[in-house]
């Protein structure tokens, strides 16, 4: 694997690797010294056009338990804000002999130009790219749901069986869209669950059930999983810039509140990538709740990531998973 | 795993009196079997390993098979993890005993030492870990061509082979039945032995 930019690329088995070597990773992280040589000598770039708190922070502690060098680049404050391209951007940072470049970017497709353009011959890996993928999000919430859901022995297995709803702006959510792709190629049935305005055009086409209403979804039960969107305000033009009527009809039509999660049984997930917006798409009862991994989904993060980095820098690359 | 035009140098027999007489020098060279601790190897090292502590077990009963044993996985400090040829190498978990290694004497077990150079990512490894007082190396059979200043304490059999040989340990667990088999052929690249530390790289 040479480069990772989208769960639509990965194969069941390949899939199943990474969380496989994640699992492994993971059972690194408990121990008193963290550290593993595995990409010792070798340099990561993690390269945010975009804000991002936890994806960089995940990635950049991934990096280091590997023990990889790190540079950060951020669009504020560098030569982008004085209107470099990003094809200057990434010559400029390639010439400094780089192994890998971690990604996140406003415009859909951006990783995917770096890594088939002959800017840079390193490895990219997609950290974000606009409203189409955020691929080690979709492999964290895989890894959560596996965890969760397949028994005490999960190595080696998928998510056949497995029901997913996700809840609210699909539109917008890079997140949705990489969770369809890999959920379903690991044998899960996942529903889309969000008002008709805050769907794409197209989505009848995406391997998955769609709902507009929540409640009869939760009635419908076969859920093992619920997993809340991010209402993306910033993407939107004015305050809910016409998607919905007011933040409270949202909140009322499409929030997870204790109402909501107290007709579901107790084993169902909770589960949100970050960050939330409590009050609007999930109340703070039910996002600190004993059903609620998103903590849990933060730690998974650096595991995913850690394996996604060893599996794309070690070895012949192009190689097996 | 079928291993065409080999020799079997070692039977089902000869494997388990290796193991056994391992297992008494172990407790020998230990003065009994205080601090003990058997750490495989992935992935025949593992089997090995458990086998090991068994019998130790069954010399010394006081001893708990499975309050000595572990398995320890090296790869993430291997030295060709960047070598474009190696392709990427699968992770295997690593279980030490409850209580850790600190202050134990630990007994590294693999199937065959060659080059060496699993061994010393095997140190490396250990070193992360804990800070045993002893560590000491167990291996079925031991084929020569060292790249590394390593030798192995308890030695099932010493076979004299040349680089283009292929040495194959076949166990129950793994392959179906125990043998030790020495083919003309060289290893595929990519092949068990070369995962296990047979090959030279």
């Amino acid at each position: 694997m040479k480069h990772l930019l989208s769960t639509k690329d990965l194969s069941r088995d390949e899939a199943v690797g990474i969380l496989d070597t994640a699992a492994h990773m993971a059972e690194t992280q408990a121990r008193e010294i963290k550290k593993l040589p595995a990409l010792r000598g070798r340099t990561v770039v993690n390269l945010f056009y975009e804000d991002s708190t936890r994806t960089r922070n995940s990635f950049e502690t991934a990096e280091k338990r590997l023990s990889a060098d790190v540079i950060n680049f951020s669009a504020k404050g560098s030569s982008v804000s004085k209107g470099e391209s990003l094809k200057d951007t990434v010559e400029t940072i390639g010439a400094m002999g780089i192994d890998a470049i971690v990604v996140r970017h406003s415009a859909s497709g951006a990783a995917h130009r770096i890594a088939h353009s002959d800017w840079t011959d390193a490895t990219v890996i997609n950290a974000g790219d606009g409203t189409h993928q955020h691929p080690t999000q979709a492999l964290l919430d895989a890894y959560t749901l596996r965890r969760h859901l397949m028994g005490p022995d999960p190595l080696g297995q998928d998510l056949a069986g497995v029901g997913v709803a996700i809840v609210g702006d699909v539109l917008h959510s890079r997140v949705a869209r990489s969770n369809v792709d890999l959920l379903t190629t690991l044998g899960a049935h996942v529903t889309l669950v969000a008002p008709p305005t805050l769907l794409p055009i197209g989505v009848e086409t995406w391997q998955c059930g769609v709902s507009y209403d929540f409640d009869r979804t939760l009635a419908e039960g076969g859920l093992d999983a619920v997993m809340m969107l991010r209402v993306q305000a910033e993407r939107m033009s004015a305050a809910g810039g016409g998607y919905f009527p007011s933040a409270n009809e949202y909140s009322r039509e499409y929030g997870l509140d204790s109402a909501r999660l107290s007709r579901l049984p107790a084993g169902v997930l909770v589960m949100h990538p970050g960050p939330m917006n409590r009050g609007l798409e999930i109340t703070s009862v039910v996002a600190d709740s004993a059903q609620s991994v998103i903590v849990e989904q933060v730690a998974n993060g650096v595991a995913i990531r850690m394996a996604v980095l060893y599996l794309t820098l070690t070895g012949g690359q192009g190689g097996a998973l | 795993m079928s291993v065409p035009g080999g020799n079997t140098v070692l039977t089902a027999a000869d494997i388990a009196r290796a193991l056994t007489r391992i297992a008494h020098e172990i407790l020998e060279r230990n003065h009994g079997p205080e601090g003990l601790c058997v750490l495989g190897i992935p992935t025949r090292g593992v089997n090995l390993g458990h086998r090991l502590a068994a019998l130790l077990a069954q010399i010394e009963p006081g001893l708990d098979t499975h309050q000595i044993s572990g398995q320890l996985d090296v790869t993430m400090y291997r030295d060709d993890l960047h070598r474009p040829s190696a392709g990427t190498r699968p992770l295997a978990a690593t279980k030490l005993p409850a209580g850790g290694i600190d202050g134990k004497t630990v007994v590294l077990v693999d199937d065959v030492l060659y080059s060496g150079r699993t061994i010393r990512a095997a140190l490396d490894a250990l070193a992360d870990l804990g800070r045993p007082a002893a560590v000491r190396l167990a291996v079925l059979v031991d084929r020569g061509h060292r790249e590394l200043p390593i030798r192995a304490d308890h030695v099932g059999k010493n076979l004299p082979t040349s680089r283009s040989e292929r040495v194959s340990v076949l166990l129950s667990e793994t392959d179906g039945r125990d043998a030790v088999v020495i083919s003309p052929e060289p290893a595929a690249p990519g092949g068990p032995e070369r995962a296990e530390g047979g090959e030279p790289r």
